[in-house]
């Protein structure tokens, strides 16, 4: 017997030693090391119920087509997405193995025939971290022809950036281009994208299925339905009590920082470290009401949404999104009102223009620009979006508080087209919710921004503002845990005096020796501005030895301008005080990206 | 009679208080304060080197008003340091009170504060800043080394406007007792100016301190000179309290108080203010002879076990002033000579201009509590900075908190009397009697010994006091109203013919029967009560002292005279009769 299978999540070292042992071994001793292997795994994850016989069954099904998931993912979407759709194809009899692009030797996909990428696209069109590898590469001069590849595209995105699913547009081209025939076609799921993503699954594996020669009957079962979870998911939200809601920021600061705890007792939902918590929110009640005044809708009217009935006020807070608008809303508006002015504007002329107004409006000033006071709520609301879930990373630990979820919510207040406009979620909090009250919550699983197995290995958090919550839930796991290895936080923001998040529990973690070493940055505090990356600089020997020393980075907070400092910064260093050429350092970082050593939790 | 208070002495035996550990331990003042400034993880220092810090001329304080607030915030307290400025006698230049207005601007809470001991106050100047803070006060020839702390802080001086040739001899003498007291230690410029750091470990003791050794004093130590008549030191109030003896204009030298101090401990019968006793003469070169002594009497015999008995005051109160007197000329080799006559009629300040006998004005301006701020009402912050900008001669804080623009020639008075008028400056002229007369302490939200309000309160009760004595026909009396938020009695609340001690928020313990000029200590009339049974209180003894006073009887000692409380001119009488 020789393992043969290409996807294998096995380095060609470990194929060549399996192989060399497979070979030797009797029938007998394999069926016996299958056993073996399935029930330690059974230990391992007793949510799973397995017989060993199922597993001899399975070995004889080796002629199957191979069905690689390849994903990219940032906030854990596209993980979960691949794990499940992978699940339920193994129901479907197909050999079928999900891996993350940066697992995955980007190389090896011409060996492949049937390749499911499910990817989320970030920022100004910007492909997940662990997925830029892998992108450089099929984009580049080296990538290989594939004429014997069958795929298919799934991607996430926000359509209210303007580049809506632009790495997954990409890739499908790009494989297009390079030889591969496409499955099905390629679907952009938007923020709300269970429905999308579901229709788009189906098709794929009735495609799949004719592809396939073997029937499912020997196969295991091991679709979700046996996995002992909690009843809540995103589809169907927990309502947590609000326990406390405190503003972080003293006196005088220019920011707001809510400090979130929810009860979460009976719930029975468990999250780790690095994982986040998906809130539905509520839209703001006054700006509800002024867009029912502006259209002369009865709040109590009732509609149809997915077959359930809502009165319009309801639908307008709960259902709808409000307060954003993207091009495909407005595309559907124009169109289904032949509205010519608002066609006008979505012209390729116009494209500076349009993006301008999609940034700095919402639907209230769009009734008002676009005289569409007239429609019927019947007509319009349809062709909004749902109400997405707003993500916060968990500033707690469930080992250390197993009955509760804190979170660290920046309020989002600015003022544009001559109007305060307010985060929606992060405004909820800080002005219309109090202890006793309940919010729609879930656990976002990400499995991209753990801690170490090994607690031995150092670690160093970098998150400024609001990227502080998931060190706090680290921290505090940690501490919990009695962690022995050594930790180092770098946090900034604008006040020392004001904006010291949780200083008093880093003050005692220091005291307590469970963080090592902290340095912070605030930089309104002087005349220069100074943030984390001028204190990683000025650290720049520890923070080096650190890393020769096999510690881990985590980046936590805003992406645009933090997180890429921060990221020249390390290169910098490590260049610096590593002697290495910018190429070198280049391959040091993405080593430690590929040891799942730096990790970035970025928005 | 010889009254003692043995408690001094009978606790000398036991275990010495940490805050002496932390002086022995601290390699002349250094302790570990350049590590604790380097931490940038809490705008605090730890207890151990806030102890060192106020030989520095600083304490830690923090804004109690938002202390709760923060810590539901999961925030540290809002600490921030004031900073006390020394100058002897409280006379600076006008550049020197400049480079205070802009170093209040620049790192304080814009605000500045002159103090009972002539001195000014920094507040609300953060960690990160204190270094280039006390940089800047030293640029100006300023220094807040000794300003707080067990050594002598900064010696008062009247600053007499009238006989300005007399003063100015008096002056040179309190200002060399200040430099002949300072700390010696290099600490002081090691941490704040970058001064180079000592490394010679052969050097002695006595030569890094040779008055305080490594141990200091076991407790503050403060030292005031009087101009008679003008009592306005509270000369009684010092440790040692020199009085200066003037016959026929001339200056001929000082008498001698000790063992006076306002500070004392609710609930501790053998803690209480008490009263400087006049133990000789001296001619003026024996002057800085006298205070080095007195104060290594202290330093020998001071209780150095528990820190509320420690005062010189005890010291003395403890063995009796016999004691100190024979101990003292021991020390000295030569006995003083017996005291000389003299006379005190207040203790307050007097304001408008006056001409000195030098030819130059002198204006002394109201300012309430020492508070020198620009609300949108009264730019009397930005009214001085502007004065001192044209000002020649010099500004004298007052130990009523008061300013006097010093030393003004005939020229340029013209041109300050129009900024005082433009600027709405007061020279007391709207204030009330009581209200120019009055002093509180700064207490809350700075001050972490306060238990009640003062400075943010005492202005609206006199508004009430004001009332009573208006409906009493007594508006135009002069009465000495003092509130302090703690019994430390930095506004010396125990020799007003009013005292306010606070004991919690709101409450307070009512002191009557101080003497007009200083002499007489005022005494517990009712404790701990709030601003209804305070007015409810006074209201009928003003009413009975309007009715029967005698022709120019001051309030206290009318209450005296009529029995409300005793005649104590002695602290250890302070807790009888109650």
């Amino acid at each position: 017997m020789q393992l043969q299978v290409r996807n294998s999540p096995f380095s060609e070292e470990q194929v060549q030693l399996l192989n060399q042992l497979l070979g030797k071994l009797t029938g007998t001793q394999r069926v016996w090391l299958s056993g073996y292997l399935t029930a330690e795994i059974a230990t391992d994850m007793s949510a799973i119920e397995q017989e060993p016989t199922h597993m001899l069954q399975e070995v004889q099904v080796t002629e199957t087509k191979e069905v690689t998931v390849l994903y990219g993912t940032q906030t854990g979407n596209a993980q979960s997405l691949a794990e499940n759709f992978t699940e339920q194809l193994l129901g479907n009899g197909l050999k079928v193995n999900a891996i993350c692009m940066n697992e995955f030797k980007a190389r090896d996909i011409k060996k492949l025939t049937h390749v499911l990428i499910i990817i989320s696209t970030h920022g100004e069109g910007d492909p997940p971290d662990n997925a830029i590898e892998f992108c450089e590469f099929i984009h580049s001069k080296r990538a290989p022809k594939l004429n014997d590849l069958h795929y298919s595209v799934l991607a996430l995105g926000d359509s209210s950036y303007e580049q809506f699913c632009l790495t997954g547009k990409q890739i499908d081209e790009r494989l297009e281009a390079l030889g591969a025939t496409r499955i099905a076609d390629r679907i952009d799921c938007d923020v709300d994208f269970d429905e999308d993503a579901e229709s788009w699954f189906t098709s794929i594996s009735s495609e799949l299925k004719e592809l396939t020669a073997i029937t499912p009957k020997n196969v295991a079962n091991t679709t979700s339905e046996n996995k002992v979870t909690s009843l809540y998911s995103r589809t169907n939200p927990f309502e947590a009590e609000v326990l406390e809601n405190i503003n972080l920021n003293g006196r005088g600061s220019n920011k707001e920082t809510r400090h979130i705890e929810l009860s979460i007792e009976d719930a029975n939902l468990k999250f780790e470290p690095g994982d986040s918590i998906g809130i539905y929110p509520e839209n703001d009640p006054h700006l509800v009401e002024q867009l029912m005044m502006s259209f002369g809708w009865e709040k109590d009217k009732e509609m149809t949404i997915k077959d359930h009935a809502w009165t319009i006020e309801n639908a307008l807070k709960h259902y709808y999104e409000i307060t954003r608008l993207t091009k495909p809303i407005l595309e559907k508006i124009a169109s289904t009102f032949q509205h010519e002015k608002l066609t006008t504007l979505l012209q390729e002329e116009h494209r500076n223009e349009l993006m301008k107004y999609i940034e700095n409006h919402d639907l209230l000033d769009l009734i008002e620009d676009f005289s569409l006071q007239h429609t019927s709520p019947h007509q319009l609301l349809p062709l909004l979006r749902k109400m997405p879930a707003r993500l916060y990373s968990v500033a707690s630990s469930y080992h250390a508080n197993p009955d509760e979820v804190h979170l660290t919510v920046g309020v989002v207040r600015y003022h544009a087209g001559g109007r305060e406009r307010n985060g929606v979620c992060s405004t909820q909090f800080s002005q219309r919710i109090e202890s006793g009250d309940k919010v729609k919550m879930y656990v976002h699983k990400n499995d991209q921004f753990r801690l170490p197995a090994d607690d031995q290995v150092p670690i160093i958090m970098i998150g400024p503002g609001t990227g502080i919550a998931p060190f706090r839930s680290f921290m505090e796991e940690r501490e919990e845990m009695g962690a022995k290895g050594r930790s180092w936080l770098f946090f900034g923001d604008q006040h020392y005096s004001t904006d010291f998040l949780y200083q008093i529990e880093w003050q005692r973690w220091i005291k307590q020796g469970v963080l090592t070493k902290m340095d912070v940055a605030f930089s309104r505090d002087q005349e220069e501005k100074v943030y984390v990356q001028h204190k990683m600089w000025e650290e720049k020997a520890m923070f080096y030895q650190w890393l020769e020393e096999g510690a881990a980075i985590y980046v936590c907070g805003d992406e645009k301008s933090m997180a890429k400092d921060v990221h020249e910064t390390i290169l910098r260093i490590i260049q610096e005080e590593g002697n290495k050429s910018e190429e070198e350092a280049t391959a040091y970082l993405k080593m430690m990206q590929q040891q799942k050593r730096y990790q970035r939790d970025v928005y | 009679m010889t009254l003692k208070n043995q408690k001094a002495l009978e606790t000398m035996t036991e275990k010495h208080s940490d805050v002496e550990e932390i002086k022995i331990q601290s390699n002349y003042l250094r302790g570990t304060l350049v590590e604790s400034f380097a931490d940038s993880l809490t705008a605090s220092i730890p207890e151990e080197d806030n102890r060192l810090m106020k030989f520095h001329g600083s304490y830690m304080q923090d804004d109690r008003d938002l202390r709760l607030e923060r810590q539901k915030q999961k925030l540290e307290p809002a600490y921030q340091f004031m900073i006390r400025v020394r100058a002897a006698g409280g006379v600076v230049t006008p550049e020197q009170y400049i480079a205070m207005d802009d170093i209040a601007h620049q790192y304080g809470n814009k605000t500045l504060r002159l103090t009972t001991r002539q001195a000014f106050q920094l507040y609300g100047i953060v960690k990160w800043d204190m270094k280039k803070t006390m940089q800047a006060i030293n640029d100006t020839l300023l220094s807040t080394l000794a300003a707080c702390g067990d050594v002598n802080r900064n010696v008062m001086c009247n600053p007499n406007p009238y006989q300005s040739d007399v003063h100015e001899e008096v002056y040179e003498w309190a200002m060399k007792i200040s430099k002949h007291l300072e700390p010696q230690t290099n600490a002081y410029h090691e941490i704040w100016l970058d001064g180079e750091k000592v490394v010679d470990h052969q050097q002695t003791e006595e030569q890094e301190e040779p008055i305080y050794k490594d141990i200091y004093l076991p407790r503050k130590f403060k030292i005031g000179i009087a101009v008679p008549p003008s009592n306005d030191v509270d000369v009684y109030s010092q440790d040692i309290g020199f009085i200066a003896i003037i016959e026929e204009g001339k200056f001929i030298g000082f008498n001698i108080a000790v063992g006076g101090g306002m500070g004392m401990t609710h609930g501790d019968e053998h803690t209480y203010p008490q009263i400087g006793r006049i133990i000789g003469f001296c001619t003026p070169e024996k002057t800085v002879d006298v205070a080095e002594k007195l104060v290594t009497i202290q330093r020998d015999f001071g209780n150095r076990s528990i820190r509320k008995y420690a005062r010189f005051k005890y010291t003395i109160d403890a063995r009796g002033v016999d004691w100190l007197k024979e101990t003292l000329h021991e020390r000295l080799g030569y006995e003083l000579s017996a005291p000389k006559d003299f006379h005190f009629d207040h203790n307050g300040d007097r304001y408008g201009w006056v001409k000195g006998s030098n030819g130059k004005w002198h204006m002394t301006i109201f300012i309430q509590n020492g508070r020198i701020k620009d609300t949108d009402q009264y730019l009397l912050m930005t009214g001085l900075r502007e004065i001192a900008k044209v000002h020649t001669g010099d500004f004298r804080l007052t130990p009523n908190q008061n300013l006097i623009i010093g030393n003004v020639t005939e020229e340029k008075k013209e041109q300050i009397d129009r900024l005082l008028r433009i600027y709405n400056i007061s020279r007391g002229e709207n204030a009330s009697a009581v209200r120019r007369n009055s002093i509180a302490c700064v207490a809350f939200p700075t001050c972490g010994l306060a238990m009640a309000e003062s400075e943010r309160y005492l202005p609206s009760l006199i508004d009430k006091i004001e009332i009573l004595l208006e409906e009493a026909g007594l508006e135009e009396q002069e009465m000495t109203i003092r509130m302090s938020g703690c019994p430390n009695g930095c506004s010396r609340a125990a020799l007003a013919e009013i005292g306010f001690i606070g004991k919690a928020p709101g409450k307070y313990n009512l002191h009557l029967g101080g003497s007009f000029n200083g002499d007489r200590l005022s005494v517990i009339y009712k404790e701990n009560i709030g601003e209804e049974e305070i007015l409810a209180t006074l209201q009928p003894i003003i009413n009975h002292y309007a009715k029967e006073k005698l022709a120019n009887e001051y309030f206290g000692d009318f209450v005296v005279r009529e029995g409300y409380v005793p005649a104590v001119y002695n602290g250890l009488q302070f807790h009888e009769n109650r």
